[in-house]
């Protein structure tokens, strides 16, 4: 056991991985030398050398679509997307080529890389370097999307997506890299498309993924302390949509609330709600709920930013809210 | 600039004879595409190679059967030329269950990856990242694969021809790429849209690269010019551009009449049409018609063959529909 920060199990799960298995090589911009922006990858440089770790330009199609090639071929490619947000200089490698040609090709290729990407806000970064990108990724049918909300779990879900033979995005909060946890040693390895439930409590169900994980955990705390009773489920991967444990928790409470750092929109709570709504509508005691981020291009300001972002006591206040009306 | 206009004596009959027939089957079998799509029977749109044949032809001569192809959504002579039959390649024009991707995939993304054909791509671009990969991965196995990469004039003009162009470089990629300048991007002439007069050509410079400029409807110096810039590729010396100028005797895809184009112009390019001038070639170095007619008439009949096998094929059901999203060969994306 020993105490990681986020972003250093970032570079050990991919470390585990390189060491077992030579088709895994890791490119994008600064992930060498530099060891990554957000200190991601610090360390892989000097253990496995410029051959396995390479820095790219400022390019984010040329290294999404190196990636591709490479995985077409028999590799096993991990690419940095600094910010997720720069998916949209590069999205049409993404969805019109990694995600659509195994299907394509009627199953001539395979695509087993993993796309990394510092997602979300806290940082203050302003509108550009700040969005919560999931839903855009979720929706592309193709792609499997995977969101750890801790470093054991950063570990275990990384090695699950470079194992996997299908293309991850694998978003990671920058507001949560410097969060630190014990974690196991030895090597972990854990199963995409599997949701945890973190807490277990028989008033309401929270749903939630990422960086809102630990707030809802702290939400319920509160609530817990004021008679409201919560369940909380870590969603952790939303393609697969571990569903069968969230309608099981959900069933058991009667009320969802979903915590998302995304804008309204499109959400992956609205997809969840449907699927509730289709086939556990009467089970329900009462409204689904989503607290997510409202509609907005996120502001710098950390006073406005942290008005946007779902915050534990926006959380507490919208299910007591909704649990006494 | 280097231009490779001269025909080599490099290559000897027996391959001039195969580079023949390649060039034949591409036409003949186009043709035959573009005689379906007047019946309907090939839906959605198509981009057809006539007029440019001598490129793919020549190019696939000078590759070897472990190298891969990256093409553009004007693919099928691509395809072809890499040794795929054609039954297949009609019948997924055809939208049928025994076309190369049964279906799933359309004209615009013939794919053959046991031929070495790993896509055509109908994003301007996309694929010269791509096979930018395709060679990374090469050079990391330390196979000696090459990886070639067509595209139009057009795509000199997108973001990332230039990034692939830039990162092929710094990495000395064992990539080929070739634009096929047919002097129309779309509907619009290419040097209206164009800093400069050879898109590719000129640009090389830019990063490193000598400029290469071919006549593209001449397949023997299409040929050298490919086989030397592979062997580079192949010794670990890096990536090439080349240019090869040519012309497409149709309008950009099917809906497209080229009206647009000048009489004269359209005129003087089939004058040069590849076919026929290869043909002339050979007759001058003393093959007889006999062997031109005979190789003609089996590539005829290939092609009709394929027409009745394609149109024979079976109409793709559901179980097609819901496959191979995932590499498990399923779709599923919850519990």
């Amino acid at each position: 056991m020993a105490q990681l920060t986020f972003r250093e199990a970032i570079a050990r799960g991919i470390a585990q991985e390189m060491r077992r298995d030579d088709s895994v090589i890791m490119l994008g911009e600064d992930v060498g030398a530099a060891g990554g922006v957000f200190k991601g990858t610090v360390g892989l440089l000097d253990e496995f050398g410029p051959v396995r770790v390479r820095d790219t330009p400022i390019s984010e199609q040329a290294i999404l679509g190196a990636a591709m090639g490479a995985a077409m071929t028999g590799l096993r490619p991990i690419a940095e997307i600094m910010f997720s947000d720069f998916f949209a200089v590069c999205w049409d490698i993404v969805v019109n080529e990694i995600a659509k040609s195994r299907y394509m090709t009627n199953g001539q290729m395979t695509f087993p890389l993993v796309i990394r990407s510092g997602n979300g806000g806290g940082l203050r970064f302003g509108a550009q370097h700040s969005q919560s990108v999931e839903n855009w990724a979720m929706m592309i049918p193709g792609l499997k999307v995977v969101v750890p909300a801790n470093a054991t779990d950063v570990i275990g879900l990384m090695a699950a997506s470079i194992r996997d033979d299908d293309p991850v995005i694998f978003l990671e909060a920058k507001s949560l890299y410097a969060s630190k946890m014990d974690v196991p040693d030895g090597d972990i390895v854990d199963t995409l498309g599997s949701a945890k439930v973190l807490r277990s409590g028989a008033d309401a169900t929270i749903v939630s993924l990422g960086a809102m994980v630990p707030r809802a955990l702290a939400a319920a705390e509160e609530l817990g302390e004021n008679g409201i009773n919560c369940t909380v489920v870590d969603v952790r991967s939303l393609v697969p949509l571990d569903t069968s444990t969230i309608l099981r928790e959900v069933v058991a409470t009667g009320r969802l609330f979903t915590v998302e750092e995304n804008p309204r929109l499109c959400g992956w709570g609205g997809e969840l709600s449907s699927i509730v709504s289709e086939e556990i509508f009467y089970d329900l005691d009462g409204p689904i709920v989503r607290i997510t981020t409202p509609h907005i291009p996120l502001p710098a300001a950390d006073a406005l930013e942290d008005l946007a972002i779902p915050s534990v006591e926006r959380i507490v206040t919208t299910i007591e809210k909704a649990m006494n009306s | 600039m280097t231009t490779a206009t001269k025909p080599t004596t490099a290559i000897d009959l027996e391959h001039r004879l195969a580079l023949y027939r390649s060039q034949v089957a591409l036409r003949l079998f186009e043709t035959r595409a573009y005689d379906l799509f007047l019946e309907n029977l090939v839906k959605g749109t198509s981009h057809l190679s006539l007029g440019q044949e001598a490129i793919a032809a020549g190019v696939a001569a000078a590759m070897r059967e472990t190298d891969w192809t990256f093409a553009t959504y004007r693919g099928h002579a691509h395809t072809l030329a890499r040794g795929v039959p054609m039954t297949p390649v009609l019948a997924e024009l055809l939208g049928r269950a025994n076309g190369l991707m049964a279906g799933k995939g359309g004209s615009m993304h013939l794919t053959s990856v046991e031929h070495g054909v790993m896509g055509s791509y109908a994003i301007i671009g996309a694929h010269l990242p791509i096979a930018c990969g395709a060679a990374w991965s090469a050079q990391y196995r330390g196979t000696d694969q090459v990886a070639v990469c067509f595209f139009g004039d057009g795509t000199t003009n997108i973001g990332a021809f230039h990034e692939a162009l830039n990162f092929a470089a710094i990495w000395k990629l064992p990539v080929v790429f070739i634009c096929e300048n047919n002097l129309w991007m779309e509907y619009t002439r290419t040097t209206e849209v164009t800093a400069v007069a050879h898109p590719a050509a000129d640009r090389a410079g830019a990063y490193g690269l000598e400029s290469i400029l071919v006549d593209g409807n001449d397949a023997d110096a299409v040929y050298d010019v490919a086989a030397r810039a592979i062997a580079r590729a192949r010794a670990g010396e890096g990536p090439s551009l080349i240019e090869a100028e040519t012309y497409r005797h149709g309008g950009h895809s099917r809906a497209d009449p080229g009206k647009y184009r000048p009489d004269e112009e359209v005129a003087q390019w089939k004058a040069k049409d590849p076919v026929p001038r290869y043909r002339a070639r050979l007759v001058e170095l003393g093959v007889d018609e006999a062997t031109l007619v005979a190789i003609e008439s089996e590539v005829a009949d290939e092609v009709e063959a394929a027409t009745e096998a394609a149109k024979a094929g079976a109409i793709p059901g559901e179980d097609l529909l819901m496959k191979d999203v995932w590499a498990n060969g399923g779709s599923s994306w919850r519990n």
